[in-house]
């Protein structure tokens, strides 16, 4: 357990660090969903090129890192239906609030900015109310 | 070089995303499930994130341009609006059904098994409905 927050620690330096050379190298904000979503939607196509080779390392280095490991489980449900409508409430959510856990989350709240803390609580209580009622009221996940 | 520098940007990213188990769907729902097992290493994840990125928010405050040129971005806003809210309490309700976020949806994507690429397919899937939800959003609400 102890080992999960070292691990924790680390990976969140990491993280971090990322955004850091995203922020001061290109001058952009790291946020996974804008970053992704400006390809889906074509408001990034200007920056197309950055945006794919951010994506490439994000998606490329657990490649590298992955055979280091005994075993690793996601632990993600099979029902398929809870999977898509998941992913577009994640989807359609963090495109409507223009960020995520690593936009307003990370790169928002780290410049203490209001926006960033106000949709982290809410994305947050979301979280944890949906648990609640998914996982110990009606059982889905 | 911009290709370049996104490039170790995102691997440092990914990286952190795989080595902290932020990948791990139950380490999040575990975050998020204080009735249940409560684990608590999203908090460390997200604190160690914020070092770095706070260093790198005082950084660019002493610099006018970021090393690679161009501009950096603009001040946070500050105006709270109905999308900020709606769009965040959707997120956080996906996030919490399928324990997956953005980043990790991605950097799992290459060993997590036909699941993720279903849960990825659709986030991208959101993503391009978006904004036509969100046009309706910016409507103001009709005066009573």
């Amino acid at each position: 357990m102890v080992m999960d927050w070292v691990w924790g620690l680390v990976g969140g330096l990491l993280i971090g660090l990322g955004g850091a050379v995203y922020l001061l190298a290109n001058g952009r904000i790291m946020g996974a969903s804008g970053i992704i979503g400006g390809l889906v939607d074509g408001t990034g196509r200007r920056d197309a090129v950055e945006r794919v080779t951010f994506l490439a390392g994000v998606f490329l280095l657990p490649v590298l890192l992955y055979p280091l490991y005994s075993s690793v489980d996601t632990h993600i449900t099979g029902n398929w239906g809870v999977l898509i409508a998941a992913g577009l409430l994640v989807g359609i959510g963090t495109r409507i609030a223009n960020g995520c856990t690593s936009g307003h989350g990370v790169c928002g709240m780290s410049r203490l900015a209001p926006r960033g803390f106000i949709a982290t609580v809410a994305y947050i209580l979301a979280g944890g109310l949906g648990v609640v009622l998914f996982r110990h009221i009606l059982g889905v996940i | 070089m911009r290709a370049l520098f996104a490039f170790i940007a995102g691997g440092l990213f990914g990286s952190g995303l795989f080595i902290s188990g932020m990948t791990d769907t139950a380490k999040v729902q575990g975050w998020l499930d204080v009735f249940g097992a409560w684990d608590p290493t999203l908090a460390f994840v997200m604190g160690g994130a914020m070092i770095p990125m706070a260093i790198a928010w005082i950084i660019r405050s002493r610099r006018d341009t970021p090393v690679l040129g161009g501009t950096f971005p603009p001040p946070a806003p500050r105006e709270i609006d109905r999308k900020l809210i709606i769009g965040s309490i959707m997120f956080g309700a996906g996030w919490g059904l399928a324990g997956l976020c953005p980043g990790p949806s991605l950097a799992s994507l290459s060993y997590g098994g036909i699941e993720h690429w279903v849960f990825f397919v659709a986030m991208l899937g959101g993503m391009l409905v978006a904004p036509r939800l969100s046009i309706r959003l910016d409507r103001p609400v009709p005066a009573e």
